[in-house]
């Protein structure tokens, strides 16, 4: 496992005067008026001849608010928001009108409302549903995801966390460290959050209390062996009442430490690396605008990719090296990790949607089966063999639980055995794919180490999870991918002339230049004097059996997926 | 990803968000309004498809009280781009003589968008449509996933919506269910003016100040694009120096007063502005739940 965890510097200034001016993007378009507009023939033209006035913000900061239902967390986001001017005057006369109607702060504004949008949520006083908010201090650019505390809507915790590079984990003062906090402190670990805020809120109802305040740390700092944050700061603040969010209190004058937001602006969060990792880019569509082009179309997850690099297409093992990257604005020397492309090779492999562009050098491991942890999302539990859809990456295959090995006890955070998980449980599970994909840690890659599982009859989204190790024991002989399908869907995949996939519009074309050559053996058998009986027979037997005939007689018709090359199929150790 | 500012981020996502419709939906749609928004996520379709076309056309519900210089503007733009372009108008509403002005907002946007967009989608049986909304323009949209499912009835469950963790969209839908997509949910008003300066990407003209025919009512600034409104007693058309922040049906969009006749002026008034953007619709203001309950019944 060459993956690590490494710290990322986020830009300083001396970074930004190079990579974050406006004209970073797109130099040409100041040069002057793109010839359509002058042709246009306005008399004045308000977008030619733009200098690069505009100053976007330096960095961006993603995090999330957590912990238990009546922290304070929308109030937190409200106040934040107020304090940095980012509530315009209408939205505030709004929130004067609704605190009125819904609010729980008695005369004073309840700034929950500015983030509670859903009418059930305004009416019950609770979030429900993760609201995405954004605000900008001079120096970053900030998105929260404010999620909710209810132990029923853990799920949309847990998607904000996956997107979050930071947590602020609220504490009510009052009450400590409650099971919530628990739960969601595991499951920002689980996702791979490694700097978190705690935010001890209400101090007002405590009188500022610094002994209260130093022992709920302490009480936190006991749970932290178990968690993977590496970067923790304590905060004594009021969401209600603006203690030690923007400025500095003086209701805690033994508070030496930033305020939140000072925090937030300086934290420079240990993320995750992908430009470290070796060259990875799941193919998300091929694209073919005419006979001269065929691209491969995708956001580039690991490392970096130049002209002329040698690539292995994955599963199916096809080898090339790269001809062009195209970016954005056209054609680039080479791109990285974040950057979406459009690749194309020297060579004709067969490429598809769910395939993994990797580096030559390093492929990754292909296999069938993995382990992992998830978050059960569904009301009917999770059972050993239950058959599901399987997200990762652009790859969807249904996959079987083959094992459920332990849930996790959010109490004291042991494995324990388990013969079912039920709705907002963790579990350690191993999992059987229909065939085999592309995995790796989630340690060694965010995108191709995450997943999400599909009912495959509701299609609702009923789990998310991280790849934990990627292989199983039955593997090591590793046979050939072909010959782990089923019997139908390998007559299925003959007759089709390559392994099945999702592409729906590709099958549909391929079914139809089969018809169209079947009509054409069966007119030509018309023409040269046949009755029409015996040429639509010879018509539909052509149909039906030209592509056994095809792949009986010589493996050169044998699609390129189906020929693997046996050194990429190792033991899905990894790379 | 050390290299990308906020705006290439921003950029690779939504780029990512639109391939990710085209290959998964069997016939997808951008629904293209004409403003800002819509013009930059155009901007991305083509982007992500070079040197191919967008594998999509562009719907444009028209309810015949858009602005004329949208029009022109809509017409120049699928033409120069080589991209097919759909209008649809709901012509029972036409014939039953819907209208701003005697039908009201809410009668007439529920007709002549709503009803007609669930009319389009159903004609065409497009399965995915692309909408240009941002999460930072109100409460309920930042609650709105990036795909949106909605019920063969185009209606929207917000308290069952599915999670999206990392960027693991769930496309799979029923016979009958299709998507709303949001390209650009996490992008802001600012970022959606800088990408514009930047990428020089051309919009409609009402965005800019000039001098333009008002009519003060009800406290908004209507332009009088056109006869068909009528001036009601102490009414008066006055050539005021005005610009949109947003843009609509011209009976229903607020204009403000600016001198902001250039892109820079515009963002520069824009990052001193108390006011949000949606300041200037008139039916957003009806209740606090107002666009969730539109949302609801099948409004973008």
């Amino acid at each position: 496992m060459t993956g690590s965890l490494q710290a990322r510097r986020l830009p300083d200034e001396a970074d930004l005067a190079q990579t974050s001016t406006p004209a970073a993007l797109a130099d040409e378009a100041f040069a002057g008026p793109a010839p359509d507009d002058v042709a246009s023939g306005a008399v004045v033209d308000p977008q030619a001849h733009m200098q690069p006035v505009v100053a976007p913000a330096a960095s961006l900061l993603r995090f999330i608010t957590c912990g238990s239902v009546d922290d304070g967390k929308s109030t937190l986001i409200g106040r934040l928001l107020f304090e940095t001017n980012s509530v315009f005057d209408d939205q505030m006369e709004a929130l004067k009108r609704d605190s009125k109607k819904f609010g729980t702060t008695g005369e004073d504004l309840d700034f929950a409302l500015l983030v509670d949008g859903l009418s059930a949520e305004r009416e019950q006083g609770i979030t429900i549903d993760v609201a995405y908010r954004y605000f900008s201090t001079g120096n970053r650019a900030f998105i929260i995801a404010d999620t909710p505390g209810h132990e029923q809507y853990t799920r949309n915790m847990a998607t904000g966390a996956s997107q979050a590079e930071l947590a602020i984990i609220l504490v009510d003062a009052r009450k400590g460290i409650l099971p919530q906090t628990r739960r969601h402190s595991f499951i920002t670990s689980l996702v791979g959050i490694k700097s978190v805020i705690i935010a001890v809120n209400k101090m007002d109802l405590v009188d500022y209390s610094e002994e209260r305040f130093e022992e709920i740390k302490r009480g936190y700092q006991a749970i932290l062996p178990q968690l993977a944050f590496t970067d923790v700061t304590f905060v004594p603040v009021s969401a209600k009442a603006g203690d030690n969010i923007v400025a500095r209190s003086a209701n805690t004058p033994w508070y030496d430490g930033e305020t939140l937001l000072e925090r937030l602006e300086s934290v420079e969060p240990e993320t995750f690396d992908a430009g470290a990792e070796p060259f990875r880019m799941p193919v998300q569509w091929v694209n073919r605008p005419n006979l001269d082009f065929r691209g491969f179309s995708g956001s580039i997850v690991g490392g970096r990719i130049t002209k002329g690099d040698a690539i292995v297409a994955l599963p199916s093992g096809g080898r090339s090296h790269v001809k062009a990257v195209y970016g954005p604005d056209g054609e680039v020397g080479s791109a990285e990790a974040g950057e979406a492309v459009t690749i194309t090779l020297r060579d004709e492999i067969d490429v598809s949607r769910g395939d993994v562009l990797t580096s030559a050098d390093a492929p990754a491991g292909v296999s069938r089966q993995f382990a992992g942890d998830l978050l059960w999302m569904a009301s009917r539990p999770l059972i050993r063999g239950g058959r599901l859809i399987l997200k990762l990456g652009s790859v969807q295959t249904p996959v079987t639980l083959s094992a459920l090995d332990a849930a996790i006890d959010i109490h004291s955070y042991e494995a324990k055995p388990a013969d079912a998980l039920t709705m907002n449980e963790i579990g350690r599970v191993a999992l059987t794919a229909e065939r085999p994909i592309v995995a790796l840690t989630y340690e060694q890659n965010r995108e191709l180490g995450a997943f999400i599982l599909i009912d495959p009859v509701s299609n609702e989204t009923v789990a998310l999870g991280v790849v934990r190790s990627v292989g199983g024991p039955e593997e090591a002989a590793a046979e050939s991918p072909s010959e782990e399908r089923n019997g139908l869907r390998r007559v299925w995949d003959l007759w089709l002339g390559e392994a099945a996939r999702d592409d729906v519009a590709h099958r549909k074309a391929k079914i139809g230049a089969r018809i169209a050559g079947s009509v054409l053996v069966g007119f030509l058998a018309l023409i040269f004097t046949m009755p029409l009986v015996l040429a639509l027979v010879l018509a539909v037997l052509d149909f039906v059996l030209r592509p056994f005939l095809a792949v009986a007689f010589g493996a050169d018709h044998l699609p390129e997926s189906r020929r693997i090359d046996p050194t990429v199929v190792d033991d899905g150790g990894g790379i | 990803m050390k290299h990308m500012t906020h705006l290439q981020r921003l950029e690779a996502e939504s780029i990512f968000i639109i391939r990710e419709v085209a290959a998964s939906a069997e016939n997808p749609v951008m629904l293209y309004s004409i403003g800002k928004d819509s013009a930059v996520m155009l901007h991305l379709a083509m982007k992500a498809f070079k040197p191919g076309k967008p594998p999509f056309p562009l719907l444009h519900v028209d309810t015949t009280w858009k602005f004329r210089e949208m029009i022109e503007f809509r017409d120049r733009i699928a033409r120069e781009l080589g991209v097919d372009l759909i209008v649809h108008t709901n012509q029972e509403g036409v014939r039953a003589g819907i209208n701003p002005f005697s039908s009201g907002s809410r009668v007439h946007t529920d007709v002549m968008k709503t009803e007609a967009l669930k009319q389009a989608l159903d004609k065409y049986k497009f399965d995915a449509a692309f909408g240009g909304a941002r999460r930072d323009e109100e409460k309920s949209r930042a609650k709105e996933r990036v795909f949106s499912l909605r019920t063969p009835e185009h209606r929207w469950d917000a308290k069952n919506q599915r999670p999206e963790p990392w960027k693991l969209f769930n496309t799979r839908k029923k016979k009958g269910e299709s998507f709303r997509v949001f390209p650009l949910s996490n992008w802001t008003e600012q970022d959606v003016w800088d990408y514009i300066a930047i990428e020089n990407i051309p919009v409609v003209p009402l965005y800019f100040a000039a001098p333009r025919p008002i009519v003060r009512r009800d406290g908004a600034l209507i332009m009088r694009d056109d006869e068909r409104m009528e001036l009601k007693p102490g009414e008066s058309v006055e050539t005021m120096m005005v610009r949109f922040r947003t843009l609509g049906c011209y009976p229903l969009t607020g204009a403000v007063e600016s001198t902001a006749t250039n892109l820079q002026d515009v963002i520069s008034e824009m990052r001193g502005s108390r006011v949000s953007e949606r300041q200037g619709r008139v039916i957003d203001q009806d209740s606090g739940a107002s666009m969730e309950e539109k949302k609801q019944e099948g409004y973008f």
